[in-house]
């Protein structure tokens, strides 16, 4: 609260009055924050629109469906359709999040309810380390000592399991489920994470009647625990998604880049990340090319947004704590 | 009384017992799936990067041969270095300011509501695509003479850590209490005395500790640097020209077919992380001397 | 069985004839329990033909945060078809302490528990006892109603039987005998498939107590069951508990001295953890033995 001018009954200047002088550095610092804030929104919102101003080149040439859904990318022929990077991307993520989601949630739950007290802190820290590796370092490793090692191990299952549609056929070394696998390791600190914080959040009161009825730990956890915390982990996954979607690094190392939709789990593949990492070297001669690459990444960009908003939603609801349901928990009807 | 011959306890069914058990072990187990990565990463890390460690390898340029001695990572090191350092210098604080707006000004306004916004989807923006807004719009613009160069680098690390400088930031002012605020106000201190003598160094801890895991963050990013700092062989201390770094290096060393280079790659991968490693252990320690929270 | 004296109840004893406000309770299937229908016109009905009670005993039951003691030697019985309350002032361990009776005490990090607590003669801490199925034999109601958030009324009751895998018409039977038993199932019969949480408090603690039923225990523990409840609702549990108590051994943590008074049969006083004395209620309010229990009964501290 400033003091203001206050002006005493016989007219007199009152000495509450501050020189206008003093109160520069105040509105300085409040005009200068706020500045800087508009100026962000205005620069993110600036960026967008140049994103979709130098993508114009390849959408009027092909139109935003034609590229986005054409299933041809071929740069010597300068013709870009994306439905390749665009699936190799659905195909990737979509691996990460079903081997990273349910490990990350056993490790979380396992973290917050079964294991020993004086294993919490140090296992979780390891499980955030995952985090601090670059994603150019998790490309190395995999492609020199992953690649090599499960080739065989992939070669047998495809050959084993080769009825199940997309399963089977040759396995190349980098492939989609490589891919796959380096992101769901990149995702794991993060949906661990967040999943860890939705369940601490469970009321104790909820456990504790579980466990007054004669629930074993197990039983708890899936009478109180997993119900309440659906909406927060669901979100957890969603974000989970988002990273996988973007990561660009670790993914052209093992996917093998190859600008078509594999018919196999083990077949080389291509992402909307990768394309733009990859040919943007070649691309700098050529504006078709370079415009293909920027629209591809304006695809990028709308598709983590999206992504994003939907477990903005959900994790929000969570912390609103999302209760009731009318279905029967899962798992408490046999 | 209750005259049953019943045991007094009821038995609980194997079967239960047995899920029980099953499940502890299976979530156990998924946890140390979880771990195995990691501990594979640093393995080979160690084994294969040590190796290539020497004083030359820290002290020689990249020397672009494909045959012979491929040199060492020193432009990497000081490109990284560099860079990152100017980043840092934005993007703190611009951060840290729109912090302040966040939490002593703006509140629970619409416009502030907007700013977080932003700022969230910030977070989830991928790397490669802030080094697709610098690339667009100041190196096919070839701003300040050169088309690539290491500020417009730094500047697309900066849109990286900003929004974490900032979600951070807002985190930790929002913890210091108010009835410290009030104090200093009703002492008769202007507003931004008391944002700059009292919250501030209050939250610093955590602002610091907020700074070094967007500088760690940053300093492996290697998507936002192959297209607008690019990757060079030699040391530059020339931030308007192209400049290396160790994540471009080691981008550009993988999958060459030549051991050497691979071998330098993860020479350099061990520096990398054991700078991140560094970072985000004073990170920890930092925040562990909070007095927040 | 002890029939302690009649005694005037103290002036707040609950109005037996507001029965207009009550809803109506249709008449119970054949083969199940006569029911009491006021706890002061009937209070000591003697032990149904199918009662689960059994006597649960304490001896020399120590219980520990840490290294600080919450229950200090405490050897009590609390006879099987009877009240029994715990009364004392904050903090003096009669949660500790009726917890510590279905072993909930030890899931808090750093507490533990020594001593014997038999019931029938077992030891419940004896080395190899299975505490999942204490908790079987032992039903607890929370001081806060806390029905499970997201599930059905029906599958707030059926929860622990399931837990047993129980399923199909014979779980159905027991969800509706269960509501029956607590007061309840006139109320949500039509609703069985709402939420838990959209009953009233009352309500919902009662849904609490058909859950605790479900699982068929032979002791009861409510720890303040009424504390966040209003008037109404609380003498809809007081009259609940009355009708249980020829089912079940009861012990009811209370710091409501009225409250005790108008259920329980026996009551035992506590403080800092020691238990001061215990008896017939009219007694301990009446005419304590001890001076300690004489202050507190008569609102000198607490």
């Amino acid at each position: 609260m400033e003091a203001g001018s206050f002006t005493a009954p016989d007219g007199r200047r009152s000495v509450l009055k501050r020189p206008s002088g003093a109160r520069l550095p105040d509105v300085i610092l409040q005009w200068g924050v706020t500045v800087l804030s508009v100026a962000i929104l205005l620069l993110i919102a600036y960026f967008f629109l140049k994103l979709i101003d130098e993508s114009t080149t390849v959408f009027d040439k092909f139109g935003v469906f034609g590229f986005t859904f054409d299933n041809d990318w071929d740069v010597s022929k300068s013709v870009f359709g994306a439905l390749p990077l665009v699936v190799g991307t659905l195909i990737t993520s979509a691996i990460a999040l079903a081997m990273g989601v349910p490990v990350a949630v056993a490790t979380a739950l396992y973290i917050t309810e079964l294991c020993p007290r004086r294993f919490r802190s140090p296992l979780t820290i390891v499980v955030e380390l995952l985090a601090a590796v670059p994603s150019v370092v998790y490309g190395l490793w995999a492609f020199i000592v992953i690649v090599p090692f499960l080739k065989p191990a992939e070669q047998w299952f495809a050959d084993t399991f080769s009825f199940i549609p997309f399963v089977g056929g040759h396995v190349a070394g980098p492939n989609y489920f490589i891919a796959g696998l380096v992101l769901a390791i990149m995702i794991l600190p993060i949906v661990s994470a967040i999943t860890r914080e939705v369940m601490s959040t469970v009321p104790p009161d909820h456990k504790e009647a579980a466990l007054a009825l004669g629930a074993t730990r197990w039983e708890m956890i899936r009478t109180a625990i997993l119900p309440y915390s659906r909406a927060g982990i669901s979100g957890a996954a969603m974000l989970g998604l988002g990273r996988a979607i973007g990561e660009t690094i670790a993914v052209t190392i093992v996917i093998g880049n190859a600008p078509q939709i594999g018919d196999s789990l083990f077949s080389q593949g291509y992402t909307l990340a990768a394309v733009i990492a990859n040919e943007f070297g070649e691309a700098a001669s050529n504006p078709l090319h370079r415009s293909a690459l920027i629209a591809a990444g304006l695809v990028l960009f709308v598709l983590t947004l999206f992504v994003n908003l939907i477990a903005r939603f959900y994790v929000l609801r969570a912390e609103r704590g999302s209760r009731v349901t009318r279905t029967v928990a899962p798992g408490m009807g046999q | 009384m209750n005259g049953t011959d019943a045991p007094v306890l009821p038995p609980v069914s194997p079967r239960r017992r047995r899920t029980d058990r099953f499940m502890r072990g299976l979530f156990g187990g998924a946890t140390i799936v979880a771990i195995v990565p990691l501990v594979l990463v640093i393995f080979y890390l160690v084994q294969k990067g040590l190796g290539s460690w020497s004083i030359d390898f820290f002290t020689t340029d990249p020397s672009g041969k494909f045959f012979g001695d491929p040199g060492g990572i020193k432009s990497a090191i000081l490109g990284t270095i560099e860079m990152v350092g100017l980043a840092t210098l934005i993007a703190v604080p611009i951060g840290i300011g729109v912090a302040i707006y966040l939490v002593e000004y703006g509140k629970r306004g619409r416009f502030a509501q907007v700013v977080r916004y932003f700022i969230d989807v910030m977070t989830g923006v991928p790397s490669i695509v802030f080094g697709l807004f610098i690339y667009i719009t100041l190196v096919l613009a070839g701003t300040g003479g050169t088309a690539f160069a290491g500020w417009k680098g730094s500047a697309a690390l900066a849109l990286l850590m900003l929004p974490i400088v900032t979600r951070a930031g807002e985190v930790v002012l929002t913890l210091v209490p108010d009835e410290l605020r009030e104090g200093a106000l009703a002492l008769g201190a202007p507003r931004w005395r008391v944002i700059f003598r009292i919250v501030l160094p209050t939250a610093l801890p955590g602002l610091i500790t907020g700074m070094l895991l967007a500088v760690a963050r940053a300093a492996g990013e290697t998507a936002p640097l192959i297209f607008t700092a690019t990757i060079v062989k030699g040391s530059s201390l020339d931030l308007n020209g192209p400049m290396n770094s160790l994540p471009a290096q080691i981008f550009s060393d993988v999958g060459q077919a030549q051991d050497r280079l691979v071998a330098r790659a993860w020479g350099a991968a061990l520096t990398l992380v054991l700078m991140i490693l560094i970072l985000t252990t004073l990170a920890r320690v930092v925040s562990r001397r909070s007095r927040l929270a | 069985m002890t029939e302690p004296p009649e005694t005037e109840m103290t002036d707040s004893s609950p109005s037996t004839g507001t029965g207009g406000t009550e809803p109506q309770r249709p008449e119970p299937p054949a083969g199940t329990p006569v029911r009491a229908v006021t706890a002061a016109a009937d209070a000591k009905a003697g032990p149904a033909a199918d009662s689960n009670a059994r006597l649960v005993r304490l001896e020399d039951l120590r219980a520990f945060y840490g290294d600080a003691a919450a229950v200090r030697n405490v050897s009590l019985d609390f006879p099987p078809n009877e009240v029994t309350a715990i009364i004392g002032p904050s903090g003096c361990g009669k949660s500790t302490l009726v917890r510590c009776i279905n072993r909930m005490h030890e899931e808090i990090p750093g507490a533990r528990a020594e001593g014997k607590v038999l019931l029938d003669g077992q030891d419940l801490y004896a080395s190899g006892v299975d505490v999942v199925a204490v908790r079987r034999a032992v039903g607890m109601v929370f001081q806060k109603p806390n029905p499970f958030p997201t599930m059905s009324i029906f599958d707030n009751v059926a929860a622990g039987p399931r837990l047993t895998g129980m399923r199909g018409g014979g779980l159905r039977e027991r969800v509706e005998r269960t509501l029956r038993g607590a007061g309840l199932w006139e109320e949500v019969k039509d609703r069985l498939d709402e939420p838990g949480i959209g009953l009233s408090g009352g309500q919902q603690q009662r849904l609490c107590i058909a859950r605790t039923l479900a699982v068929e225990p032979e002791v009861i523990l409510m720890d303040e069951p009424c504390s966040a409840l209003d008037p109404v609702a609380t003498l809809k549990i007081e009259e609940l508990i009355a009708e249980l108590r020829t089912r079940y051994t009861i012990v009811i943590v209370t710091h409501n001295m009225q409250q005790a008074g108008r259920v329980a049969d026996s009551t035992a006083f506590m403080l800092t953890g020691e238990m001061v004395e215990r008896g017939p209620t009219d007694k301990i309010f009446t005419n304590p033995n001890d001076q300690r229990t004489e202050d507190y009964v008569s609102g000198k501290f607490g």
